[in-house]
């Protein structure tokens, strides 16, 4: 065992110190044995496959046909069936009901006004029962109206308000599916994490072109963007739920149907519903984007005043999509939690009621009243508030004062940190790269994961993006670093003390759902275009994992456990770093493995502020519309991302075992 | 008044369709000015007309199925690529230019003469190269370059020239300008990639700086200019700004195509609405209608 264990050791600084060699000189090496292949990979065998499918998707758009419809008939199909219940939550929340087109439209019936829909969110809250949450949803859904958001913020809310049930009834059957039989698992779980971590440019297009253009192609891409984890949710929801209350639902006699929809899926609900949150959070990520390709709303307030440099007006915006999306998460989360028993049934209908009756209520009163008073109608613009000064104050000072402090603290990581990383990445010959990670899954998870390794990253390298994808890892490397260094020392805080717990959950929900755009022009302001900057943007945002998980794990540690080892004569410090830690360890490392894979998503915004990685690859192919080009991009983004899950995942699984978790 | 126009159109010419024109708003003040322009003329002339926010580069994708009819703004040095490539089959055309130009060139606030006088001259710029250095750059001068998606040769430039100067790419137009404001709050050195019709030029103070003259043989032939081994080693030339349509909009609304086609303004007419509205606190409608209340003989011979 001993020795085994040396052996292993001796190996990896073997390799580690084979790969300085190839650092320092491998480039000489090459070229002395006349290899230089092995440096740069040559043009003229880099295979087409963007053209192949630009030219595929073409074909797909012109020509394919099916028996009696076309393919493009099919597509529009689909998008003029979601755009219906769109259209009528859109004219319902914000745009009132027209007949006729242009100008020329005659209004038929107002939207509803801002007094009632804040009425019926608050009923909703209040049937909850849960006073705080009363509190919280009637206070967002107000500063929507104070603060001048409610128009844009309407919008917004219709878009989700189909995003999400569509996301999630399509996880839902998709995991039933998956956890009925294990060929469709099979099937799915790829594809998943590709829709996960291909970056939603790339296959922006494609959906633009297939589905026509407008908000029906920014819900497309929503849901696609916002399912995965309500898939992967359902599977494991299920397959946890106590072989015991099956057994019970089958002695019954229960039909197939009834024992999935009676038994599994109430018993499941709470894990379930955890999915249902994240379809939530990440559709609200996916705001901006949306906007860009015609869904407008707040989206498209923070890309407006951003371009103007209006960062006050960003940051108002971005802050609505914050609470937006914070309240409608707190909310669906109560409802879980709710009973459905615990209403008496023997009252009155209109006790039963009282709160629909209250909304229709003030709907009528609203509508009637509105013919004669404005302020009834929308939220008078005189009385509307706005912060916009303060933060352009308060960025003026801080970039006049601290400026020069911010630049030397960049300049010092720069020089030691970074630029270092960066040199060491590039400077090694690609086959020693490829042959190393293959090493590496091979030593975890032994021959098929390092099968699965090697064919991926040579798919990058005959696509000729090596280089980009060395500086991608080395920027979403060094970023995953930074992030582990600030987030778990965090999360353990967070894990060890309720009140910082408090805090520091509000602060990662914010962190989630602030759409990057609103701090990336703050952060090039002070520090400039280039890898620093983008780093900062990408530790921010991929922060959120490293606290959450951390923090759960921690909490989640047997108290027996802790106990023993207090008796047993534990310092505090030892029972931190040889009791929780360690016992935290699978949970840190899925934290960990998150980190990655949000980093990884962060790339394509990136590239705004001037990287040359395979984000900016993919976002340069947006921006010439070239189908191929940015599929394949974002492919090997994904395969980087995919490498990385199945490596840490296989270890982590190694650690479990070596500590009998 | 649409009703006189509505009815002379009957008696004269072909109909246009009753449905209404998609154009498309993108996301900076001087496309939303000319959009809602145009939008404007074409209800005066009878036609129904939505807006629809898009990509300025997806919305290509819009315009070849005709879901999307008219785009107003298509800068000839950002959008040649992709105009190109969905024009090609005829499904969307170049309709001609705006009448507007865009000027793009390397650019520095006025403060900076202090530090190195022999500017707007280009040959003044290895002279000054270290005031313009940062830790990453020095001793070599910092040119912040448009993003690499918009072209425009700098990198080439700096080296046909001889320069002594870095180029750092941004990454979208937000950040280039960011940058420019912070360092102009500082009045910290900044030399960058600045275009008009824009907000900056008239909001900032500084000048463009003059590299010798633009011609195609620059572009084309090593031969020409000071370097004889190399391109690029001239400015930038200034480009049109174009009107993109669906190949629909010329069958289904003829009127509203010949309208777009004949539709121009000038640089300086759309200079000082963007002032007006980026920073006097103007709205896009507000100048939109002043515009066409005095220009009323112009915008009506464009749909007569």
């Amino acid at each position: 065992m001993i020795l085994k264990k040396n052996y292993s050791q001796i190996n990896f600084f073997l390799l580690l110190a084979l790969t300085f060699l190839f650092y320092l000189y491998g480039k000489e090496w090459c070229s002395h044995l006349g290899i230089d292949w092995a440096i740069k990979y040559p043009k003229q065998f880099i295979f087409p496959l963007k053209i192949y499918i630009s030219n595929f998707v073409k074909w797909l758009m012109n020509d394919a046909h099916f028996i009696i419809f076309s393919f493009k008939d099919l597509t529009r199909a689909i998008s003029w069936i979601i755009e219906q219940p769109y259209q009528f939550i859109l004219s319902l929340l914000a745009k009132g009901f027209y007949r006729g087109q242009g100008q020329e439209a005659l209004l038929i019936l107002p939207a509803l006004s801002w007094i009632v829909v804040i009425t019926i969110i608050t009923s909703l809250a209040i049937y909850t029962k849960d006073k705080a949450l009363v509190a919280l949803v009637a206070l967002s859904f107000f500063y929507l109206a104070v603060f001048g958001q409610w128009d844009s913020a309407m919008i917004t809310l219709s878009s989700i308000i189909i995003a999400v049930p569509i996301g999630v009834l399509l996880g839902l059957s998709l995991g039933i599916a998956s956890y009925k039989s294990q060929k469709i698992e099979q099937l799915i779980k790829p594809i998943l994490s590709l829709m996960q971590t291909i970056p939603v440019f790339a296959y922006l297009v494609p959906i633009l072109v297939m589905f026509g253009f407008g908000p029906v192609s920014a819900l497309i891409a929503t849901v696609i963007y916002a399912m995965p984890p309500m898939v992967h949710t359902t599977i494991l929801a299920l397959k946890s739920v106590d072989p015991q209350i099956k057994d019970f639902g089958l002695i019954s006699g229960c039909t197939n149907r009834q024992l999935m929809w009676r038994v599994l899926i109430p018993s499941a609900k709470s894990t379930i519903m955890v999915g249902v949150n994240q379809v939530i959070m990440l559709s609200f990520n996916m705001v901006i984007i949306a906007s860009m390709i015609g869904a407008g709303g707040l989206g498209y307030d923070v890309l407006t005043s951003l371009r103007k440099l209006d960062i006050g007006g960003g940051v108002e915006s971005g802050l609505a999509i914050v609470i937006l999306a914070v309240a409608l998460d707190r909310l669906s989360q109560a409802y879980v939690k709710l009973r459905p028993d615990s209403k008496s049934k023997n009252q009155n209908i209109f006790k039963d009621y009282k709160l629909f009756f209250i909304c229709l209520g003030v709907m009528v009163i609203t509508y009637l009243v509105g013919f004669f008073s404005e302020l009834i109608r929308s939220y008078p613009e005189e009385l509307s508030l706005s912060t916009s000064l303060f933060w352009e104050n308060s960025m003026r000072y801080i970039n006049i004062n601290y400026y020069d402090l911010l630049e030397s603290i960049k300049v010092f990581l720069l020089i030691f940190f970074l630029m270092p990383i960066k040199k060491f990445f590039l400077a090694i010959p690609w086959p020693w790269t490829v042959t190393i990670i293959t090493i590496i899954a091979w030593h975890y998870g032994k021959f098929k994961l390092s099968i699965l390794t090697f064919s991926l990253l040579m798919f990058i390298v005959i696509s000729g993006l090596w280089t980009k994808a060395m500086i991608t890892i080395y920027l979403c490397g060094s970023s995953v670093v930074i992030a582990c260094i600030i987030g778990i020392p965090l999360g353990i805080f967070a894990g060890l003390n309720k009140k910082a717990d408090r805090v520091l959950t509000a602060f990662v929900d914010t962190l989630q759902t602030l759409p990057s755009f609103v701090y990336l022009i703050p952060v090039v302001m002070l520090f400039r275009v280039g890898d620093f900057t983008a780093m900062i943007a990408v530790v921010l945002y991929a922060l959120a994992p490293a606290i959450r998980y951390t923090a759960l794990g921690i909490k989640n540690i047997n108290n027996e456990l802790i106990e023993a080892s207090l008796i047993s004569g534990c310092t505090q410090r030892q029972l931190l770093f040889k009791v929780r830690l360690p016992l935290a360890l699978p949970q840190i490392l899925l934290g960990i493995n998150q980190t990655i894979m949000l980093a990884l998503s962060m790339l394509v915004i990136t590239a705004l502020v001037g990287t040359r990685d395979l984000g900016q690859e993919v976002y340069i192919a947006l921006t010439k519309a070239d189908i191929g080009r940015g599929l394949v991009a974002g492919l090997c983004v994904a395969f980087i991302a995919i490498i990385a899950d199945k490596i840490i995942v296989a270890s982590s699984n190694r650690l479990k075992i070596k500590y009998g978790l | 008044m649409s009703v006189v126009f509505l009815f002379t159109a009957h008696t004269v010419k072909a109909e246009d369709s009753k449905d209404p024109i998609k154009m498309t708003l993108h996301d900076w003040t001087g496309q939303l000015i000319t959009t809602n322009i145009m939008a404007e003329v074409l209800k005066k002339a009878g036609n129904n007309v939505e807006l629809v926010q898009a990509d300025y580069i997806a919305q290509f994708a819009g315009l070849q199925t005709g879901d999307l009819h008219l785009a107003m703004e298509m800068w000839e040095t950002t959008g040649r690529d992709a105009m190109d490539e969905y024009t090609a089959d005829g499904r969307v055309v170049n309709i001609g230019s705006t009448g507007m130009n865009g000027i793009e060139e390397w650019w520095y606030p006025s403060y900076m003469k202090e530090q190195c006088p022999g500017l707007p001259n280009w040959e003044a710029l290895n002279d000054c190269a270290e005031a313009f250095s940062t830790a990453e750059t020095s001793p070599m001068g910092r040119y912040l370059g448009a993003p690499v998606t918009w072209g425009g040769f700098d990198d080439e430039r700096v080296e046909a020239l001889g320069l002594d100067w870095e180029v750092i790419h941004a990454g979208t137009d937000a950040a280039l300008f960011a940058e420019l404001e912070s360092a102009y709050q500082r009045k910290a050195p900044i030399m960058l990639w600045v275009y008009a019709p824009h907000w900056a030029p008239s909001k900032f103070d500084g000048e463009w700086v003059e590299f010798p003259a633009y011609t195609k043989e620059c572009y084309t032939d090593p031969s020409w200019g000071m370097n004889k081994n190399s391109s690029y080693d001239c400015g930038k030339p200034t480009g049109p700004i174009w009107k993109v349509a669906s190949s629909q909009l010329e069958e289904k609304w003829p009127n509203a195509y010949k309208a777009a086609e004949a539709f121009t303004l000038s640089n300086d007419e759309m200079g000082s609405m963007i002032v007006a509205v980026d920073l006097e606190g103007g709205t896009v409608e507000g100048v939109v209608a002043d515009w066409m209340t005095n220009n009323k003989s112009r915008w009506e011979s464009w749909i007569k």
